[in-house]
């Protein structure tokens, strides 16, 4: 008896599920901000300033959706989450969309019913050594000792990687990136190996970052992007064309100083359709016509966003590479705005 | 030679003391040199001091209290000091100190957490010192429901219908004592608070906050965080448990069988679990029972699983009291007539209490410090908030600087409550040693 009743709440609460996530446009709308997911702190990608403000790279994306919706980026409240606690987040409705630099996996995809709506920084996996170790390349590490972040796709990649190339390597398991500095500073391990963007960040931090090199291998794909729960593809559909017309908007060579100017209309027909001076694009997404020039004055486009928070002026330095339009030999390849 | 003496007629004036026995000669002989053994042990302990010290001042006094980053720390620390020196950059605490400790609480309303955390030391001071006005006790009954309001903000009628609740059960206590019994008296008291807060006091609070709008700037609980965060779900979780914890210890007692499996049930559960299983319980699994739109707190969920842990704890501390008690002190409860609440109350559990303090106070140390566990399930107490400053381009690599700063703010709550401890098993001293 009590059991059923048990199934029977869970059945309605799944179905309240259901017809809630049907509409989080909606929803969204009605409660009047954006629930966005972010990490409790990554360099570059998510972090409260000195006023509790959050900024960074993911946090761009959600004040570019939460402008699109509202017109004010600021219509957005952040939930942090860890690792372990994210996933749960998103499918229970605590947030709307998670953009916690998370890869984009086949069985997060398919398994945990989540929704990528699109990749907005392409990761991999590096090593970085000190400089007075000579060595130039990742196969040269045969017998090295690595520190690795434990309970990682890092650590799983790392024994497949020294497997295929018939090496070994000593692991020092680690559990956050600044003891991971700590034991790397303090010459217990030789190599340190995590994400790309993350090494450079940590190096950045040295007190001699030039006595330190990230190797040239690339060992893991590490898509990482927004993503939303399985089954409200309106919802999705809004998500992913935020992100794409920031890229878009780089492409063109919309930023956020002239996208007033060219919002007035101009001779290019994609350019007039995503800003909304052609057609009626918005109205099809549920947004009003201006929705794509409010996600661009939020932080910019696409490439602005980068260079504020991780390009080549931050602390953290990262060059495009490919992250890169698909014009300059990067993967960012949106799709055609019609 | 008639008036030579071989004995003496008058006293001797007492010589002072040799130097070495008295003064600070005297008590370093005494305390730190009074034998081969002791002295190489005193000369090891103040090298092993001299050591610490010499490795750790310079890096404490060689810092930076201005700059604006990790960078420009180390910089500054180069140009006062010297190239190499390596010293600490206090300039992290200096610009976030606010942050550990109110965390996103918007700054304007910081008197609101500071307020209800002076009005905790007004309430706890009838608790815990006897020489305090017993009057002062209504207050800290009150204090739960002055001090949420204050932290969370929202209409005042909230809280007040929530202790009216308790009016209307004592309100059907005396109605019903008289014609139906005690028993059915408390049933009814209790069903009735409860039916009151379930179906009544929500559309009460709501028509008199329309009617007379008395209220604070709501803050939601995402916006709490830092040490502040810590002191809720700690003195909360003290505040609830030891009451808690006490039931629990009479139920595993108790000779009615029901209530004994119970407890006994409930208690090896608890203890049996890590509290980060049931931080996670709360922080996700009851996010997916629950449908979605109900908002049920995360610091609410938080607070309720760590009161659970600690009382299963307390539980168990209060049972080695009573344990220790002699068969004689029941006894001679029940030979004197007393029921079970008045021998519980008047004679079982002073004592059995006073002889668990130390246990009990160590449950509450242990309890404050894991609250740092929360930081696992992304709510930024001071430990998360480290994380998220350390992962700000300017002070990313920072650690030790605000580990220490962290360990000082938890160091000054814990040694309070420990001396506090100590003191009050001296004032309860009687002399059965």
């Amino acid at each position: 008896m009590k059991k059923s009743v048990f199934l029977g709440a869970l059945t309605v609460a799944g179905l309240a599920a259901g017809a809630a996530s049907a509409a989080t446009l909606d929803d969204v709308k009605a409660k009047g901000f954006l629930q966005c997911g972010v990490t409790t702190g990554l360099t570059g990608f998510a972090a409260p300033d000195a006023n509790g403000e959050w900024e960074g790279f993911d946090v761009g994306v959600c004040r570019a959706v939460a402008a699109a919706i509202f017109g004010d980026p600021t219509a957005v409240k952040f939930t942090p989450t860890t690792g372990k606690t994210r996933f749960t987040a998103l499918a229970s409705g605590e947030i709307d969309m998670l953009a916690r630099n998370t890869t984009w996996t086949f069985t997060r995809d398919v398994d945990l019913k989540f929704e990528f709506t699109g990749i907005n920084y392409y990761d991999g996996q590096g090593f970085m050594v000190p400089k007075e170790l000579g060595v130039t390349s990742a196969k040269e590490l045969d017998g090295a000792t690595v520190c690795i972040q434990t309970g990682t796709t890092t650590e799983l990649n790392l024994a497949d990687y020294f497997r295929a190339n018939n090496m070994s390597y000593e692991p020092v398991p680690i559990e956050t990136n600044s003891e991971a500095q700590q034991q790397y500073l303090a010459n217990a391990c030789d190599v340190y190996t995590t994400d790309r963007s993350g090494l450079a960040a940590t190096r950045a931090t040295f007190e001699n970052p030039a006595d330190h090199v990230i190797l040239p291998e690339t060992i893991s794909k590490e898509p990482l992007g927004p993503l939303v729960r399985h089954g409200d593809h309106e919802w999705g559909d809004v998500v992913r064309w935020v992100l794409n017309a920031l890229i878009i908007a780089e492409e063109k060579g919309v930023t956020s100083a002239n996208v007033d100017e060219l919002a007035k209309g101009t001779d290019n027909p994609e350019i007039n359709r995503l800003l909304g001076t052609e057609g009626s694009y918005g109205e099809i997404l549920g947004l009003d016509a201006a929705w794509a020039v409010n996600a661009i004055k939020a932080g910019g486009n696409y490439g602005e966003l980068f260079e504020k928070h991780i390009g080549e002026n931050t602390p953290i330095g990262l060059a495009r590479g490919l992250n890169a339009q698909w014009t300059d030999g990067g993967l960012l390849y949106a799709p055609p705005f019609r | 030679m008639s008036d030579t003496s071989f004995v003496r007629r008058d006293m001797l004036e007492p010589q002072t003391p040799p130097p070495s026995q008295v003064g600070v000669i005297g008590w370093i002989r005494e305390n730190l040199f009074s034998g081969w053994f002791n002295s190489i042990l005193t000369l090891a302990s103040i090298y092993v001091i001299y050591w610490v010290l010499a490795s750790v001042l310079p890096w404490v006094l060689q810092s930076s209290w201005t700059a604006t980053s990790l960078n420009e720390c180390r910089e500054q620390i180069a140009v006062a000091y010297g190239e190499g020196t390596s010293g600490a950059c206090w300039a992290v605490i200096r610009e976030r100190y606010l942050q550990l400790i109110y965390g996103f609480y918007p700054s304007e309303l910081y008197w609101r957490p500071n307020l209800a955390f002076i009005l905790m030391i007004f309430a706890l001071a009838p608790v815990l010192y006897p020489n305090v006005p017993r009057k002062m006790l209504w207050f800290s009954g009150l204090y739960p429901f002055i001090a949420g309001w204050l932290l969370w903000g929202g209409t005042i009628w909230t809280p007040i219908a929530i202790v009216a609740g308790f009016a209307v059960g004592y309100g059907l206590f005396r109605v019903l004592i008289d014609r139906f019994g005690s028993l059915a008296a408390v049933i009814a008291a209790v069903l009735g608070t409860v039916l009151w807060w379930l179906l009544l006091a929500g559309p009460v609070a709501a028509t008199l906050a329309s009617a007379i709008p008395i209220g604070l700037t709501p803050v939601e609980s995402r916006q709490f965080g830092g040490f502040m965060l810590s002191i809720i779900i700690g003195v909360t979780g003290i505040g609830a448990s030891l009451p808690l914890g006490i039931v629990l210890a009479l139920g595993r007692q108790s000779d009615l069988m029901i209530l004994k499996s119970l407890s006994v049930g409930f208690i090896e559960f608890i203890r049996g679990v890590p509290l980060i299983t049931l931080l996670f319980v709360a922080s996700t699994l009851l996010n997916i029972f629950m449908p979605p739109g109900t908002n049920f707190d995360i610091i609410l969920r938080v607070v309720i699983m760590v009161t659970l842990f600690a009382s299963a704890y307390i539980a168990e501390v209060v049972r080695g009291g009573l344990a220790a008690l002699p068969r004689g002190q029941y006894e001679a409860a029940d030979a004197l007539g007393l029921d079970y609440w008045k021998s519980m109350r008047l004679i079982i559990l002073p004592q059995a209490l006073k002889i668990s303090i130390p246990g009990i106070v160590s449950t509450f140390i242990g309890l404050f410090k894991d609250t740092t566990l929360v930081s696992i399930i992304g709510l930024l107490d001071p430990i998360g908030f480290s994380n998220a400053i350390r992962a700000n381009a300017e002070w990313q690599g920072i650690v030790w600087e605000l580990y220490a700063f962290i360990a000082l703010l938890f160091f000054i709550f814990c040694f309070f409550m420990s001396q506090y401890s100590m003191s009050l098993e001296r004032r309860l001293q009687t002399g059965h040693k």
